[in-house]
């Protein structure tokens, strides 16, 4: 238990810099995920506070002790790894034992410690098995249970559930989150699945190349993205996102494709301004099949052709071209759609996101 | 004749041509050591029969009892013979199996500069031909007052060996996935302890291979031996098969007799560390 903390933390591979020097402050018991696209930087950070990396500059602080220096071993922290990394000549017990013996641990206190993670996590039938006999799931589970054996201040995730099939990942998930709550430790889960990231964590670290684009809750992040690549990358399906231009209480898409400015926006930007306009797919339905019908919203109708139909059971999701590009929208309460067929669309111009097309930054308050 | 039944008979007739092949492949490998062990137990004349003698009219322990009877009355100083060759084979297995380990683990988990080349470099040694290395070596080892030592010879052995064993278990820790000692770390091992904990069990068939081939490479060479060493302070018993030789005449029975005792330990100790040659133990280490 205990908060950590970055400080202009920078690595540099020679003169390759992969981390610009990031600050982020993880609170005790909180759970925090890293999540963006693969090379952005984020295994490296979970692996320099985990000390496998030296660090380049900048400072890491483990229960404001600064461990810079410090091998993996006196930090307190236990890790997750992706490939799972079982020791696999030995069994499930001694791979879950195996901190406490090389701590010098009494026998007896390993056994009990080993036994009481193998209840938690349902691993007693499989203590004398070797990693080769088990399936991923169980797999995966030997290594959260070799973690928790140690009993450490922070857990570290890195992508533990990218080698899972769908289902299992789901079941996990669902897993990982009630540990959580029972051991209360202070975690730092990394993952480029946003989903995992939104559902798991307290509060989501977005980064990409190397910088911290958002720190957030779930909530934050959906709902007022920081910059145009949190926009894109939250969210499922992704916010249509397209470059406009304004002119005169409009937003032009292109020959003649016009949105008009949304209210909020219209003492934000300048005429002639290029920004890229979003709209989540949840946004934009077809006419009385949204989430806000019937409230009062900045609610802008347009009759267009359904190009393809996407039917998930509980909704169906249409695209419909507009401006030249597919737009992605959002059919609750669906009805049978066919391409080709018109469909009036409402954009719930209320709900939009403006970001300026150079910085990439929101342009709400 | 249904197409089952048709099947059937192909992959009874396979299966034996298959096991027919292999037979005649192992009989062709065999037959020469069957051969020595045969001759080690049959008269000279015999052996030299033309055309040879498949089975043995009479059969006695004549050579190995003269082997052993010192010199004087046949006999050959076996015994010094044979503690020459274990000393230096064993001593220059384990030299070049710790420089094999450490250098091995340095080239698979290491990035350092020309280390292609240097790489490449031991590879390079292992085209030259011992016996064209002989002479310089001699020159190299009268000078330091070396020859007909046990030393000399490990030297001599250790150098042959090194850059095939680094070869050999370099491959061995590749295999081993980084992610192991990167959790042992974690799991509160020194890097030292990481390696001995988790990365050694799992190259242990590498590292097993190569101590063997290491050991029968120095147990078995005779070019460099016959000339580096000169009395039974350091004659290797492959050097000591040609005190069966006069002037003369050559005592084939009693070479064969010699030779069938090099054989034994070497295929002892194949036969104990082969149980280490498991492979595949680092599966299910990592996904899956």
């Amino acid at each position: 238990m205990a908060p950590v903390s970055l400080s202009k933390l920078v690595k540099r591979y020679g003169s390759v810099e992969v981390v610009h020097g990031i600050d982020l402050d993880v609170a005790d018991r909180e759970f925090i995920a890293l999540v963006g696209p693969s090379g952005c930087g984020k295994s490296t950070t979970l692996r320099m506070i985990a000390g496998l990396e030296d660090i380049s500059g900048g400072e890491i602080r483990i229960g404001g002790t600064v461990v810079n220096d410090l091998p993996p071993r006196a930090r307190n922290i236990s890790m997750v790894f992706q490939s799972y990394a079982l020791y696999p000549h030995m069994t499930v017990a001694e791979n879950m034992g195996f901190s406490l013996k090389i701590a010098g641990k009494d026998k007896s206190v390993t056994e009990e410690r080993v036994a009481e993670a193998a209840r938690t996590l349902g691993l007693e039938a499989l203590l004398d098995r070797r990693p080769s006999q088990l399936s991923g799931g169980q797999r995966q589970r030997v290594a959260m249970g070799r973690a928790i054996v140690r009993d450490p201040e922070v857990f570290l995730f890195d992508e533990p559930l990218s080698n899972l099939d769908a289902k299992l990942r789901t079941q996990m998930r669902t897993e990982i989150k009630k540990l959580h709550a029972k051991v209360q430790s202070t975690v730092v889960y990394v993952t480029h699945d946003q989903v995992e990231a939104m559902t798991l964590a307290d509060r989501i670290v977005i980064m990409r190349d190397g910088h911290i684009e958002q720190v957030g809750t779930p909530e934050e992040v959906f709902q007022r993205p920081a910059t145009h690549f949190v926009a894109g990358f939250i969210g499922s399906p992704p916010m249509n996102l397209r470059e406009a231009v304004v002119d005169d209480g409009k937003l032009a898409f292109g020959e003649d494709a016009t949105l008009p400015l949304p209210a909020q926006f219209r003492d934000r930007v300048t005429a002639g301004q290029k920004v890229v306009f979003g709209l989540r797919p949840d946004d934009l339905y077809p006419s009385g099949h949204g989430i806000h019908s019937g409230e009062a919203h900045e609610v802008h109708e347009m009759e267009r052709t359904v190009s393809i139909t996407e039917p998930l059971g509980n909704e169906t999701l249409v695209f419909a071209g507009f401006g030249g590009t597919e737009w992605v929208s959002r059919m609750l309460n669906p009805r049978p759609m066919k391409a080709g067929e018109p469909v009036k669309l409402s954009f719930d111009l209320s709900q939009a996101h403006l970001f300026d097309a150079e910085t990439g930054r929101s342009l709400r308050v | 004749m249904d197409i089952n039944a048709a099947h059937s008979l192909k992959r009874a007739v396979l299966t034996a041509a298959h096991r027919i092949g292999l037979f005649l492949a192992m009989a062709t490998i065999c037959l020469p050591g069957l051969w020595i062990v045969l001759s080690s137990l049959r008269p000279t004349v015999e052996i030299m029969a033309k055309p040879p003698v498949w089975i043995p009219r009479e059969l006695s322990f004549d050579a190995y009892v003269a082997m052993f009877s010192g010199v004087g009355q046949g006999g050959i100083p076996v015994l010094d013979y044979f503690r020459n060759s274990l000393i230096i084979s064993v001593t220059s297995t384990v030299i070049a199996l710790a420089i094999g380990m450490a250098g091995g683990y340095a080239f698979a988990r290491y990035r350092f500069r020309w280390k292609t080349s240097i790489f490449l470099g031991f590879m390079l040694t292992r085209t030259v031909p011992g016996i064209a290395l002989s002479l310089p070596l001699f020159f190299v080892y009268a000078k330091l007052g070396i020859i007909d030592t046990h030393f000399g010879l490990i030297m001599a052995y250790v150098a042959l060996n090194v850059p095939f064993t680094v070869w050999l278990i370099d491959g061995f820790f590749r295999q081993v996935p980084k992610d192991l000692a990167e959790a042992a770390q974690i799991d509160g091992c020194t890097r030292w302890q990481a390696f001995w904990q988790v990365e050694f069990p799992l190259a242990r068939p590498g590292i097993a291979s190569a101590g063997i081939f290491a050991f029968l490479i120095s147990w078995n060479e005779f070019a460099l031996a016959s000339q580096l060493t000169r009395s039974t302070n350091s004659k290797t018993l492959p050097v000591g098969l040609l005190d069966y030789t006069a002037e003369f005449t050559i005592d084939w029975r009693g070479m064969c007799a010699l030779a069938v005792v090099m054989i034994v330990p070497a295929l002892t100790l194949t036969f104990i560390v082969q149980k280490h040659l498991v492979s595949g133990l680092t599966s299910g280490a990592v996904k899956g």
